[in-house]
């Protein structure tokens, strides 16, 4: 992903954004976050916690003076892990969905790595201050809470509008935002089944792992009988073991790419709900703007003045509405690319699963075969 | 020569008739033999993961014969009839027999029977061979539940499952049964799959696997409560009676894991079908046409990997689950003879107990002089001198005819799980296979989306 090479670029290379290790401190998760910079071949790391990355998020949606910004669709961030001890898997499965899942938080750290990616790959949100002090200083952002930005001042309007129908300025957007709803219902239902395949997976893995080992538990050397029942037992041992591990990887699999991948599409989908109620606030207001100074003006009846607002409001809402209209194709490119490359990841590692576990059952099945034949 | 492995396949008839009664007394003569049509249950993607050699056959007429002709193998088709107020329907099984042994009057033949024929059977084997040491294959289950009752929905008696389960067990104790060399030659056994016409068994109740189980504790009972411990001179005994007790145990545990392991698949292929749908309704609602495509194909594979698992989870019922099943019944017949060389010993030494008894009477006699009463006691030790002779005999035949059993079944064992874990290797390799295809086809899609 390119980075856009204006001023107030960003200091490191965007897809060089790496989390490369986790560590976990009572409640606290703590992440090590690694980048190539621009123009050295040296590399930085600094250790972040996920109110640093609250913190980032904030700080978006909160530039001033940046035209446009209620036409951007922000990246959205994971919510926040609870790793303590007091909150089980199915706590952890319901906040979280797959992230959840996968061992020593790898899921996890994976897509807070992608929400970096993504917002340096922005060519707007790349040239944010704070996202280069994010990844470079060495210091945390400490515990400096947002300034309000457009978000915390409109979130519960746009919880409100989310719940009501209203028309929108443009067909166009109309029309995003009914196959966005559709969508964004759709991608929460198939996360929603994956998830349920991958544990039924993983249910299956344990309940092979518990038939070797009872396997085990029936050898017994008191005679010549007894012996050769036994290692029948253990070659059968053996397969089924070789069943658990088969289904390991396949969850694993189903996890670290199409999981991944619909988790993230299914929040991208979420993010694209906000952005339309973003969008439609931001209309609303300039349309009252109007009016208000419409109403104040006409008094004044100075038509020029009149006429010169008029235009710095079309300027302004042209300026959003084509913004807007960029983001909304950029979006749908990107999430085509990301999915794309997960399922293309997951075809992979899943033929690859198959081709060693075929391998291996053939060689079992030889095995057997020549002894037995004894 | 040992009769070989044999096919059974299922066959049935109208989805409209009723569920099943097999212990129905008023038995409707088979009025509606020629109304039936026999469709087949078996479907063709299923057959490399169960069949070992040729497929079965969809109706009588075009079985293909058997390519190993000096084995004797039954062949279990199912056939079902139905009266027509429904309420008198029950199942028949057609049980096709195909040999080359001279005890048989044909090379092959075709009977039908009832469940309650082959209870019927079980209980005669049972009466005649038990108490000689033999180990009679248990009579199959009446319920197809799993011992440890982890069901997956109700049980439906009128359902394909439960009658391709039914038929199997049936089929698997006919195999059982021929197998075994004396019980091979035993006239019932012989009329059971030859003639076409089988006497009734009455009181179904008694003959069910549960009956034999009492009949069994019967023996268990009185050998606890022997007042004289048997002095168990020869140690083999003592020692494979444990190691079967021992067996007993880890078998049941066994087949609570495998039971543990079908549940799962099971849960594993809704849970597939149920994302496979997801998925397709995402691909329909896609714009873009290359996402849209490759999401489709991903509901598709996602739908043929379903039909995988069902597979799979039919090799880890039939191939595992039952055979662990068949053992752990198995262990009750062996266990149940060891009971009866216990009863057999208690009979011998009850016999000399009485004899010595009749000698002190007889001494008595002796000085009572009374001629009468001292020749029927000289006739009475005399018949109990044959007695003891006789259980003397009989607990050393029992006692020789256990440990030949018990070589042949140690040896059968072996045997029948080392075919189970090729037939499960071979299904996980075909399905493994089945997989490669499957990724392989979807990659292009994958990759095509522009």
């Amino acid at each position: 992903m390119e980075v856009s090479s204006a001023e107030a670029a960003l200091s490191v290379s965007a897809s060089s954004i790496r989390i490369t290790d986790v560590t976990q401190d009572g409640d606290v998760l703590t992440f090590a976050i690694a980048s190539q910079k621009l123009n050295s071949s040296a590399g930085v790391c600094v250790f972040r916690i996920y109110e640093d990355f609250d913190w980032l998020q904030q700080s978006l949606f909160s530039q001033e003076n940046l035209p446009g910004l209620q036409g951007i669709i922000f990246p959205p961030l994971p919510s926040k892990a609870l790793p303590s001890q007091s909150n089980t898997q199915t706590k952890a499965l319901k906040q979280l969905g797959f992230l959840a899942l996968g061992q020593d938080w790898q899921s996890y750290c994976k897509a807070l790595e992608f929400y970096l990616q993504q917002v340096a790959a922005h060519p707007t949100l790349c040239k944010c201050k704070a996202l280069d002090s994010f990844l470079i200083n060495s210091e945390s952002p400490g515990k400096q809470r947002g300034r309000k930005g457009i978000f915390n001042r409109l979130s519960q309007a746009v919880e409100e509008m989310r719940k009501e129908s209203h028309k929108d300025v443009d067909n166009f957007f109309q029309n995003e935002r009914n196959k966005n709803t559709n969508l964004a219902a759709l991608s929460k239902v198939a996360t929603e089944k994956l998830l349920d395949v991958v544990m039924t997976e993983q249910k299956l893995a344990l309940a092979c792992g518990h038939f070797a080992t009872s396997l085990h538990l029936c050898v017994n050397q008191d005679d010549a009988a007894a012996v050769a029942f036994s290692k029948v037992c253990l070659k059968l041992s053996d397969v089924i073991e070789a069943v658990n591990r088969n289904f390991e990887k396949v969850a694993s699999n189903d996890l670290s790419t199409l999981g991944l991948g619909l988790d993230l599409e299914s929040r991208y989908q979420e993010a694209e709900k906000v952005w339309e109620c973003v969008l439609m606030i931001a209309c609303k207001l300039i349309e009252l703007e109007t009016v208000k100074k419409g109403t104040e003006k006409a008094k004044a009846s100075k038509r020029e003045v009149m006429e010169a607002f008029q235009k710095a409001v079309e300027k302004e809402f042209n300026l959003i509405s084509s913004v807007a209209k960029q983001e909304i194709e950029r979006f749908h490119s990107s999430r085509v690319n990301v999915l794309k490359n997960f399922l293309i990841g997951w075809c992979e590692l899943q033929l690859n699963t198959a081709k060693e576990f075929a391998e291996l059952y053939s060689q079992h099945l030889e095995a057997c075969r020549n002894m037995y034949s004894e | 020569q040992s009769p070989e492995a044999a096919r059974l396949s299922a066959e049935d008839i109208s989805p409209s008739s009723n569920g099943p009664r097999d212990d129905d007394p008023d038995d409707p003569d088979d009025l509606f033999a020629e109304a039936t049509e026999e469709v087949s249950l078996d479907s063709p993607e299923r057959q490399p993961i169960l069949s070992d050699g040729p497929s079965p056959a969809i109706t009588p007429v075009t079985i293909s014969p058997r390519v190993d002709v000096f084995d004797r193998s039954p062949d279990l088709v199912k056939h079902r009839l139905s009266s027509c107020d429904g309420m008198n329907a029950y199942m028949v099984y057609k049980v096709m027999t195909k040999t080359s042994l001279s005890i048989f009057s044909r090379d092959e033949v075709c009977v039908k029977r009832r469940f309650s024929d082959f209870l019927g059977l079980h209980s005669k084997l049972a009466s005649k061979y038990m108490h000689m040491g033999y180990i009679v294959p248990p009579a199959p289950e009446k319920s197809i539940v799993g011992m440890t009752k982890v069901k997956v929905g109700k049980e439906d008696l009128s359902s394909v499952e439960f009658v391709e389960k039914r038929r199997s067990a049936l089929e698997r104790y006919l195999l059982r049964t021929v197998k075994h060399p004396a019980l091979l030659k035993d006239p019932d056994v012989l009329q059971f799959l030859e003639s076409s016409e089988l006497p009734r068994a009455v009181s179904t109740q008694a003959l069910s696997g549960a009956g034999i189980l009492r009949m069994v504790n019967k023996a268990a009972d009185a050998v606890n409560k022997m007042t004289i411990k048997m002095n168990e001179s020869d140690a083999w005994f003592e020692e494979k009676q444990q190691q079967f007790e021992n067996l007993d145990v880890q078998l049941r545990k066994l087949h609570a894991s495998v039971e543990s392991l079908v549940y799962h698949r099971k849960e594993l292929s809704v849970n597939t079908a149920s994302f496979a749908k997801s998925a397709a309704m995402l691909g329909n609602s896609e714009d873009h046409t290359a996402l849209s495509r490759a999401l489709s194909q991903l509901a598709e594979v996602e739908e043929k990997i379903d039909q995988l698992h069902q597979d799979q989870s039919y090799a880890d019922f039939y191939l595992i689950s039952e055979l662990l099943g068949d053992y752990v019944r198995l262990i009750t017949a062996v266990k149940g003879v060891f009971d009866q060389r216990m009863k057999a010993w208690a009979k011998w030494q009850d016999a000399q107990v009485m004899l010595q008894r009749k000698r002190e009477a007889e001494a008595k006699l002796q000085y009572a002089s009374k001629p009468d009463k001292l020749q029927q006691a000289t006739d009475e030790i005399r018949e109990w001198e044959g007695k003891v002779q006789q259980g003397e005999r009989d607990f050393e035949q029992i006692s020789k005819n256990i440990r030949r059993e018990v070589g042949r079944f140690e040896k059968d064992r072996v045997k029948d799980f080392r075919v189970v874990i090729m037939k499960y290797l071979e299904s996980l390799v075909h399905t493994q296979q089945q997989l490669i295809k499957y990724w392989e086809a979807f990659l292009p899609e994958a990759k095509a989306i522009a």
